[in-house]
């Protein structure tokens, strides 16, 4: 259990935290918990997707375009009709335009069996690609009266001690949601074991009668959908839709899921461990302005933060192998 | 898989025999590099005739032969790492760190009034120090990979950030500027009209082609990207293979950002972000298997060149619209796979034929 790559995620956060602590009492408030929360949600909920493309030992980098792609749509849509009901309304018709987008991938990737990275690479383009010439491509500040309703919706209003009020989003729920169901998929269903064994060993899997193409369509028609409701969470905590942004931003949620020990090549990989990457990279991002780190050497912080994160595991795992194999020459 | 024959055929030619360079030739050899003739010269014959006054001209040549060898440059980089199996996606954090350096070094090496040897030595010095700093990029990613053993587009994430956030801190996150007199390297021509970035490709191309195809180096990294054991046990030190291959596509690197900051006489740490994909999607165009061990550098230097022909050509017919490179985009993608569909059909059809035969 001392060994496990969750333990490990969490401690680094729990030694982090304790420095920043000490430097900045700020960030031992409930405001700035709340506020870590909130800049965790579209991460983790894009994380919880690319979590079980990177078990099944695939990739995929078309996903921020999802997302972007079923916001904007959704907001033009609402808009064009003008209703300014409920946002379930708007998580009804961005799920499944993310749904039926992944679906594309994944079709894609079973009927031709071509390397993932490489499709959602050019998926990623034509999604953007389309969304940005044929749709639009100006950001829309005015959304719909339901996703502005929803940008107001907060689980929990608190007092801090000076007298200000802090509020805890209800799209925390979302995410909370997403990893429930994720982890009782991966952990108690036959899919979940099927994914398992797809990034474990492919062939096993297959002979074992696990579907290849039917796991596949389940899983990048899962990023999709969550990646669709990752998107109208985005336009309304952002209060606005940029169909320019998000894109760009996959490989940092890759590197979340990888830091909280899911192994590139498959087969590894859980919803806390996930959790955990994903709150390390918030704290990172926005913490080391308490720390009195001037900005500009965020990027330098995250980048050894990948480097140290992903090469201790691997060279452990390397001595492990080492020695593995002077112990069978015996 | 995907199964792709790119790359067995120029190994197995009886020693002696004089290459034939012509691209008819290498074309007939090789299935997929002659699909990608074919929509080369289509997309061009297509664009010609849709707009005959623009298109085929001196002037849209020289303006595409400006757009080509920065993004070139960088997908033979990523070429080489990919003929190992592994990737590099920090290239352009490489690249822009090494213009910002050469910047600062310009500014107070060669003030504008400076003439003759002052101009020669700063420059010098200036692009040495850039080749070294990709260098050093290089081997770091390779000992992050061969040595410490992650995998090589992680490895290379972290040090696309890392270099990237050392640049932001040089610069505080600002632009730098070159001095006039290096200009010359990125919008000078010789004989008139031929650019000197394009040459500086061309010669790359053509050395790169000649290292992959003519010598032990290329033959072992072939070897090494098909079957890493089999390589290991026919004596080639893979550890040592992969940290020179990093390397020269740090060197690479480097150079294509000398060549960015003589164009566009200002260096960034966040250039050129989406060159990373663009260069990936060159590459894997041109027949590169990200998977190890196959691929062409002409194959790349026609899918670069459709590439380029393409958007070129549809941003001449949509003049009118807003937004012409939001369609490129979508073209590249559904370029992207449209050719691996098609390669999937063609492989099939050549696999069947072979049991067939058999």
């Amino acid at each position: 259990m001392l060994k496990t790559n969750e333990f490990l995620v969490a401690l680094t956060i729990v030694g982090l935290s304790l420095v920043i602590g000490l430097i900045s009492p700020a960030y031992f408030t409930i405001a700035n918990l709340f506020d870590l929360l909130r800049s965790a949600t579209v991460t983790g909920m894009l994380a919880l997707g690319v979590l079980i493309v990177i078990i099944s030992g695939q990739i995929d980098v078309s996903f921020t375009a999802i997302t972007a792609f079923s916001m904007y749509v959704t907001v033009k849509i609402l808009n064009a009709i003008g209703f300014n009901g409920t946002v379930l309304v708007a998580f009804l018709i961005s799920a499944p335009i993310g749904l039926a987008l992944g679906l594309i991938n994944a079709a894609i990737i079973s009927r031709f069996k071509l390397p993932t990275l490489i499709v959602t690479l050019g998926t990623q383009s034509l999604f953007r690609g389309f969304l940005l010439f044929f749709i639009g491509s100006n950001l829309i500040r005015d959304i719909p009266g339901g996703m502005e309703a929803f940008w107001k919706a907060n689980l929990v209003t608190l007092t801090t001690p000076e007298g200000a009020l802090t509020h805890l989003h209800s799209s925390i729920l979302l995410l909370v949601a997403a990893a429930l169901v994720t982890w009782f998929l991966l952990k108690y269903t036959m899919l979940g074991r099927g994914i398992y064994a797809l990034g474990g060993a492919p062939e096993a899997a297959e002979r074992a009668g696990f579907s290849i193409n039917g796991i596949q369509m389940f899983i990048y028609g899962y990023v999709g959908f969550l990646a669709g409701i990752a998107g109208v969470a985005y336009g309304s905590l952002n209060r606005q839709a940029d169909p320019t942004r998000l894109v760009g931003s996959e490989l940092d949620v890759i590197a979340a899921v990888v830091l909280g020990g899911a192994i590139i090549t498959g087969g590894r990989g859980s919803v806390i461990g996930t959790l955990l990457g994903v709150f390390l990279i918030t704290i990172v991002n926005n913490s080391l302005i308490l720390m009195g780190i001037p900005s500009i050497w965020q990027k330098v912080v995250i980048g050894l933060i990948i480097i140290v994160g992903t090469g201790l595991p691997a060279y452990q795992n390397r001595r492990a192998v080492g020695r593995l194999s002077a112990n069978l020459a015996e | 898989m995907r199964i792709n024959n790119a790359g067995t055929t120029g190994q197995s030619r009886p020693a002696g025999t004089p290459p034939k360079l012509s691209i008819f030739s290498l074309a007939a050899r090789d299935g997929n590099l002659t699909r990608l003739f074919v929509i080369m010269v289509a997309i061009f014959l297509v664009m010609s005739l849709a707009r005959p006054d623009i298109f085929p001209t001196l002037s849209n040549f020289n303006s595409m032969s400006v757009q080509i060898p920065e993004i070139g440059i960088l997908a033979i980089a990523i070429m080489l790492t990919m003929l190992t199996g592994g990737i590099d996606l920090s290239v352009t954090s490489t690249a822009n760190l090494c213009g910002i350096v050469t910047a600062i070094i310009l500014t107070a090496l060669v003030p504008p009034t400076a003439a003759g040897p002052q101009v020669v030595f700063g420059i010098a010095v200036a692009v040495a120090v850039a080749i070294t700093i990709g260098l050093a990029c290089g081997l770091f990613n390779g000992y992050l990979i061969s040595r410490v053993g992650i995998t090589p587009i992680l490895a290379t994430l972290g040090t696309l950030t890392l270099y990237m956030g050392i640049a932001i801190a040089i610069t505080k996150g600002t632009a730098m500027f070159a001095v006039p007199q290096f200009l010359w390297l990125g919008s000078g021509t010789i004989v008139g009209f031929v650019p000197v970035p394009l040459i500086i490709f061309a010669a790359l191309a053509l050395v790169f082609a000649l290292i992959l195809n003519r010598t032990a180096f290329g033959f072992r990294l072939y070897m090494m990207g098909t079957n890493a054991t089999a390589a290991r046990f026919s004596g080639i030190n893979n550890a040592h293979m992969l940290v020179q291959t990093y390397m020269l596509s740090g060197l690479l690197a480097s150079i294509a950002g000398l060549i960015f900051l003589a164009r566009s006489n200002s260096a960034k740490a966040d250039y050129g972000s989406t060159y990373i994909l663009q260069a990936i999607l060159i590459a894997v165009l041109g027949g590169v298997n990200p998977s190890g061990g196959f691929g062409k550098i002409a194959g790349l230097v026609m899918a670069l060149l459709s590439l380029q022909f393409l958007s070129s050509g549809l941003s001449m017919l949509l003049i009118r619209y807003s937004g012409s490179n939001f369609l490129k985009e979508f073209a590249w993608g559904a370029l992207l796979i449209a050719v691996m569909v098609i390669d999937y059909y063609s492989n099939r059809r050549r696999d069947r034929a072979l049991v067939e035969k058999t």
